[in-house]
């Protein structure tokens, strides 16, 4: 069997903020009816959470649930485990409308720590960043500078930081440009 | 700077987000419509300077289709909703008419 890899395996810059590749990390989309009770059950079973809400992020242990659009959600977990979780929604879904599948090597995924987080952000997305508008909990989709990622906060000053594997290097770039020592706006 | 709040996601999107569909509510003229009918369907556009309706897709975000009625020279948005509609909600209709009592839907 082949060696698994990250995108940019041990990528990592220091600057305002420290932004560094999370290395490999299980993730499952699921699609289906969220407001059905089928799905409610599978996905406790398999994943330990609750539905999130709209735009919420819910996390028990080492497994998150995020909302991403009226019938679609991402579960995070352990990349070993996303291939058995994947099938345990399914085996739990019977013949119920759904799609769930471990698309865990689709995307790449950053850990961007320290202070300034909101600013290094704020400079590449026009998602709202101030602390009213995107707090914990929450999962926000939207345009990293020319192209489509995620974030959501893991901690008070950590957040994780989503794109899809083919632009991995161009948005840990830059995240590393917008961290870059000198490039403090102080807005927020 | 355009903002439009995507009535699935509750995000109030900016317009870089989004990617215009062009004018909302079009009826579409297929195989067996006369020639007029058809030409009509795929190119004359009234672009009215006013009050439009127009399609949005939240591109960088959701994935959704929706729908808004703006004003074209202000930019003045009246609201979004969901595109499972075959014309404007009457909530849409009252907050047009609340800021334009001329207006008057073609
Ligand atoms: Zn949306």
């Amino acid at each position: 069997m082949s060696d698994l890899a990250s995108a940019l395996p041990g990528a990592e810059a220091q600057g305002l903020v420290t932004v560094r590749e999370a290395g490999l990390v299980g993730m499952v989309t699921f699609r289906g009816d969220l407001s059905a009770p089928d799905t409610a059950a599978a996905i406790k079973a398999a994943t330990g959470c609750d539905v999130p809400g709209q735009r919420a992020v819910v996390t028990e242990g080492e497994v998150s649930v995020a909302w991403m659009s009226p019938d679609e959600l991402l579960v995070i977990c352990p990349h070993d485990a996303a291939t058995g979780m994947a099938a345990q929604i399914s085996a739990q879904m019977g013949a119920a409308h759904h799609l769930a599948l471990n698309v865990s090597d689709a995307r790449a995924v950053f850990e961007v720590a320290g202070a300034g987080w909101r600013d290094v952000l704020a400079k590449v997305s026009p998602a709202d960043l101030s602390r009213e508008a995107f707090g914990p909990g929450e999962m926000r989709r939207t345009r990293l500078a020319q192209v489509a990622g995620a974030f959501w906060m893991t901690g008070e000053e950590t957040v994780r930081v989503i794109c899809f594997r083919s632009v991995a290097r161009y948005v840990f770039d830059l995240l590393a440009l917008s961290a870059k020592e000198g490039g403090a706006v102080g807005y927020h | 700077m355009l903002l439009l709040e995507c009535p699935y996601c509750g995000v109030k999107a900016d317009e870089t987000e989004l990617t215009p569909g062009g004018e909302a509510h079009l009826k579409r003229f297929g195989p067996g419509s006369t020639d007029e009918a058809f030409e009509e369907y795929l190119f004359l556009r009234p672009n009215p300077k006013g009050v439009h309706f127009e399609r949005w897709r939240h591109a960088h975000g959701c994935g959704k289709w929706f729908l808004a009625a703006r004003d074209t020279a202000t930019l003045e948005v009246f609201g979004t909703y969901t595109a499972q509609t075959t014309e404007p909600p009457e909530h849409i209709i009252d907050a047009i008419r609340a800021k334009r009592p001329d207006w008057s839907q073609a």
